[in-house]
């Protein structure tokens, strides 16, 4: 499937602002992006599993706050940079 | 849980270099042989190449542009290998190394992190510190981190793996300041990472805040030295732990010797003694002795550097009166003397604990970076000061490469 992908991580995707990534969960979906994209998951996800602060997921126009939600079915994940001051 | 197996980059062929954009391309007086400042900033890498004189200063990049550099350092064993922890506002911590003084970057395979499935549910949110390990253990370097947690790598800052007798002690929860907060000004974070030049199993860390500890195993058990030292916020007048140390350094030449810039003072130890003096109480009154680095002289144990600011009141952080000066101890902390010559005579910044260094020159150079984004230099041991670099970001951390 599609994976949108915010401006501060394309300097892992080679600038590419769509790549794509395979995988029947959120999870799954961010390992094959880090296998593709190496280094590009621990800037999303902290060594605990949790989506770092600035970092959103979005399916379908709904925010994703659980890794282990299904996206098998899906043409597309969104993953943007969170709002935050300064 | 993504495994941890999941952070070891395989890089594959073909796959982006997410490093192009980070290079410092103006290279014209970088590749010499004069001496360089390496400084972090908020908002990225700058490096000063000075002439021989240390008289002329260029300044190049920024590296990293829009990342957060806590601290750049150039492995003092190799004169070759930089290393540079960053963050973004939005990104998590990592590690990128350089082989050629930021022509070319990588990143850690493995960058510093607590084990997935952590008793305490810690992860790093970002790299503090750094400091190389010992001579004998080329490759080997620490990272100190926030929350507090201390990581060591031996591939020359690839791949790194937890300190487990510090960060799974059982007194961790103790000492250490957790939960912890991200807070004014930068949170709970573990600094100052001091290795015995004469054994590299004896490791003193310092917590900002909990204090200074001790390891004579290599990291694997560790315990407080802290006696002696203030801790005005603390009910008790001489607690254990939960000190405040803002930097620590064990003097290369004299290794029995620690010096201190405390939340509560300055400090000299000279072990076997855990009972640190404290010799901040001989800066003048209306000056105080609250600040955040201390620098020492590489050769002469009785001499050091610090950047006092004024901690009264609401603590304001900036230099006491907006008057920024230096001050100076040649007896080891007996007495002080004010070095303000070509400082502004009024000026609001102060300097971060890793934002003072010292060079291995005779006369000394003495460096600093300030919060309003100046970098000053010293080459007389700081009789005298000049602007280096101006309108830069916010400086985090100054130091001296030694090039090979």
């Amino acid at each position: 499937m599609r994976v949108r992908i915010p401006t501060p991580l394309r300097s892992y995707t080679g600038g590419a602002a769509n790549v794509e990534a395979d995988g029947a969960t959120v999870r799954e979906l961010l390992d094959d992006l880090d296998r593709r994209y190496p280094g590009i998951a621990f800037r999303v996800v902290d060594e605990q599993g949790a989506l770092r602060t600035h970092i959103t997921v979005w399916l379908v126009g709904e925010r994703c706050r659980d890794l282990s939600t299904p996206v098998g079915d899906l043409d597309e994940v969104v993953l943007m940079q969170a709002l935050s001051g300064g | 849980m993504i495994p941890a197996e999941s952070y070891r980059l395989h890089r594959m062929a073909g796959a982006p270099d997410p490093t192009a954009g980070y290079r410092i391309e103006d290279r014209d007086g970088l590749d010499g042989t004069g001496p360089k400042l390496l400084v972090g900033t908020r908002k990225g890498l700058f490096l000063l190449a000075g002439d021989d004189a240390r008289s002329r200063w260029t300044c190049h990049g920024p590296g990293f542009l829009g990342h957060i550099i806590q601290h750049a350092i150039l492995d003092p064993r190799d004169g070759e290998t930089l290393l540079v922890a960053a963050r973004t506002g939005h990104l998590g911590p990592t590690v990128f190394r350089s082989p050629d003084l930021g022509r070319t970057w990588t990143e850690a395979s493995a960058p510093p992190a607590f084990r997935p499935g952590d008793a305490h549910g810690r992860s790093v949110r970002s790299v503090f510190w750094l400091t190389p390990g010992h001579a004998d253990e080329p490759g080997s370097w620490y990272a100190g981190a926030s929350p507090q947690g201390l990581f060591r790598t031996d591939d020359g800052g690839d791949t790194w793996a937890p300190v487990d007798g510090w960060n799974d002690h059982p007194s961790w929860g103790e000492w250490a300041e957790w939960p912890d907060v991200e807070g004014t000004p930068d949170g709970s974070m573990l600094h100052s990472v001091n290795v015995d030049p004469r054994d590299p199993e004896h490791l003193y860390l310092g917590l900002s805040g909990g204090g200074v500890f001790e390891s004579t195993d290599g990291g694997a058990d560790w315990a407080p030295l802290n006696r002696g030292c203030a801790a005005d916020f603390l009910p008790d007048p001489d607690p254990p732990y939960g000190h405040d140390p803002h930097c620590v350094r064990v003097h290369p030449a004299m290794p029995d010797r620690l010096y201190m810039q405390n939340h509560c003072g300055i400090y000299r130890l000279d072990r076997p003694s855990d009972r640190w003096e404290r010799i901040g109480d001989n800066m003048p009154r209306d000056v105080g002795d609250i600040g955040f680095p201390v620098e020492l002289h590489p050769r002469d144990p009785d001499t050091a550097w610090v950047f006092p600011m004024d901690g009264t009141d609401v603590w304001p952080r900036t230099s006491p009166d907006g008057r920024p000066a230096v001050y100076r101890t040649t007896d080891a902390g007996r007495s002080w003397e004010r070095q303000d010559v070509g400082l502004p005579a009024r000026g609001w910044w102060t300097v971060k604990r890793q934002a003072m260094t010292t060079d291995g020159g005779d006369p000394v150079g003495v460096f600093f970076g300030t919060t309003s984004g100046e970098v000053w230099g010293s080459v007389d041991e700081g009789a005298t000061w000049s602007c280096l670099a101006s309108h830069l970001p916010e400086v985090y951390s100054v130091e001296v490469a030694r090039t090979a």
